[in-house]
């Protein structure tokens, strides 16, 4: 006896269980049934989503390519070191070979005053002023790359070095441009994240506003639902589907959108790499990254339904 | 199987829409519940429903209080009662067999289940042929009957009506009565709102008459 109400109410459980799911997939049919139904409204909503989604993310594709670009260039600082005047060419080459072997020095180069002068005289056209001079202003200069591996302060306390020795009058540290930069980046990053969740919210208000529609268009079939023994999730589970197929929609559209404005930097973009002899090209989104889009699309058009649910739902009920 | 206990219901503004009503409907009863509009007939099913509840007095329904039913619990109480309304209720978007299968998803029915149970609904009320016809192309009489046909499809023991011949002629209407006497015979507990005494005092069946929210006649067993 005992058993047999035991596996009765197993059975029951189950039945239970497998109605639930006969219910979603059912409302998943419908809703999206209902979404095909009208394609030109459907679309217009997955176009606002997509666009909405594709300026953020294209955006930080974009500044991840950039991050590509500024982490290859290896040696990231230099340090300048312009010798006094009155040090000789041949003390500045025996400076600038000295340098050299130390263990904390990639590289240096020795760029004489008299080629500088040249230089300045060929680029400038000022070769007749220059002539005029009885000496020559400029000073010799040793470009000092220290080890990439070397962090930002070894590179500070090199430069600290170099300036301490008589030879040098001055020696700059070429690393501002680089922290610049870095914190360049990083405002932009934190500009697309602000752009971005101002967006997101907008997706979700547009979702919701979407939801609350289509829960108004419904109201006399809530009404007579609820009236023959709908309970609340029975009448929330449609309208939690529409959401979602709008935002899988809109997802979907936002990685062809993202895809496509890559496809059309491409070309320019490898024609620049090309030009300055990178081998650099464009990384889109990749197949995750737009599966990643259309679940995000989905979540968020899951919460705009929710809210928009929670909101209007339980206001209607049978008078 | 229904009980009234000296059940009063006042509106916000004061307007008593039944005063001390007290009845009593047996298991296999069907009966007829009359009177002016706003005499408090609509009301009564109401609070059957659990669409409204009473300001004094306890309603019984199938041995259970209704005031210890809570909103969570009231959607599949009703699933145990059929309502046939009076301008049908019908969705407009959905066919004839979608319309009274709802009941049937509602509790979650496997579609076979639902196929065979929808058309033995609509073989009683004779509208078997139109299961594919959307409600719009069909008659005011046969719209009523897919009503009925979705009232009963889930097997209910307890089936209201409010008015459910108020737009129809006689003769259609006393077919729409016959069908509920039907129903009634295979055990269900009928009760019909309607103010068309003519049609209703000619089939015998027991009649509550109320006035201004008052019980005049037809309370006692």
């Amino acid at each position: 006896m005992g058993r047999g109400g035991a596996s009765q109410s197993r059975t029951r459980l189950r039945d239970r269980y497998n109605s639930w799911l006969r219910h979603h997939r059912l409302s998943a049919a419908d809703s999206l049934h209902r979404v095909l139904e009208h394609p030109w409204s459907s679309m217009l909503t997955w176009m606002v989503i997509g666009i909405a989604l594709a300026l953020p993310v294209g955006l930080n594709v974009a500044l991840d390519n950039a991050q590509t670009i500024s982490t290859s260039w290896d040696s990231p600082a230099q340090i300048s070191v312009f010798l006094e005047a009155d040090v000789t060419s041949l003390t500045a080459r025996k400076l600038t070979l000295e340098l050299a072997t130390r263990d904390d020095i990639a590289k240096t180069v020795f760029h004489s005053r008299e080629d500088a002068l040249a230089e300045f005289s060929t680029l400038t056209g000022f070769s007749d002023v220059l002539a005029s001079l009885d000496q020559n202003p400029l000073p010799h200069l040793i470009i000092v790359s220290p080890h990439a591996d070397g962090a930002q302060n070894t590179a500070a306390l090199l430069q600290e070095e170099l300036q301490a020795r008589p030879e040098v009058a001055q020696a700059v540290l070429d690393m501002e441009w680089l922290a610049r930069l870095n914190s360049l980046m990083e405002l932009s990053r934190r500009i697309i994240l602000a752009v971005g969740g101002l967006l997101v919210m907008g997706v979700v208000l547009i979702l919701g506003n979407t939801i609350r529609l289509a829960i108004e268009n419904r109201r006399d079939e809530i009404v007579i639902v609820k009236l023959i023994g709908g309970s609340d999730a029975f009448v929330r589970r449609p309208f939690l589907y529409t959401g979602l197929w709008f935002g899988v929609g809109g997802g979907g559209i936002s990685a062809f959108l993202v895809g496509l404005s890559l496809w059309f930097l491409e070309r320019p973009v490898n024609n620049l790499a090309l030009l300055y002899q990178s081998d650099f090209t464009i990384h889109g989104l990749g197949i995750m990254g737009g599966l990643n889009l259309i679940v995000l699309g989905g979540l968020l058009g899951l919460s705009g339904a929710a809210l928009a649910v929670s909101r209007h739902l339980s206001s209607i009920q049978p008078r | 199987m229904i009980s009234f206990e000296r059940i009063s219901k006042r509106y916000g503004e004061g307007h008593d829409a039944l005063r001390e009503v007290s009845f009593k409907i047996e298991k296999d009863e069907l009966v007829f519940l009359t009177g002016h509009s706003g005499a408090g007939k609509s009301t009564i099913l109401r609070l059957i429903m659990l669409m409204e509840r009473p300001t004094r007095g306890e309603v019984v329904v199938n041995g259970r209080p209704l005031r210890k039913i809570g909103p969570r619990a009231i959607p599949h109480y009703r699933r145990d009662i059929g309502v046939v309304f009076q301008n049908h209720q019908l969705l407009f978007d959905r066919t004839v067999f979608d319309n009274v299968a709802l009941p049937l998803i509602i509790c979650g029915y496997d579609h076979r289940e639902v196929g065979r149970r929808v058309r033995a609904a609509l073989d009683k009320v004779g509208l078997l042929s139109r299961e594919r016809a959307m409600p719009i192309a069909l008659s005011g009489g046969q719209q009523q009957r897919v009503g009925i046909a979705r009232a009963i499809v889930a097997k209910p023991t307890i089936l209201l009506a409010d008015e459910p011949t108020g737009n129809l002629d006689p003769a259609l209407s006393a077919e729409i009565m016959h069908l509920f006497e039907a129903f009634n015979q295979v055990g269900v507990t009928v009760l019909i709102a309607s103010h068309d005494l003519a049609l209703i005092s000619r089939l015998h069946h027991r009649i509550i008459t109320l006035k201004q929210g008052k019980l005049i006649a037809g309370g006692a067993h």
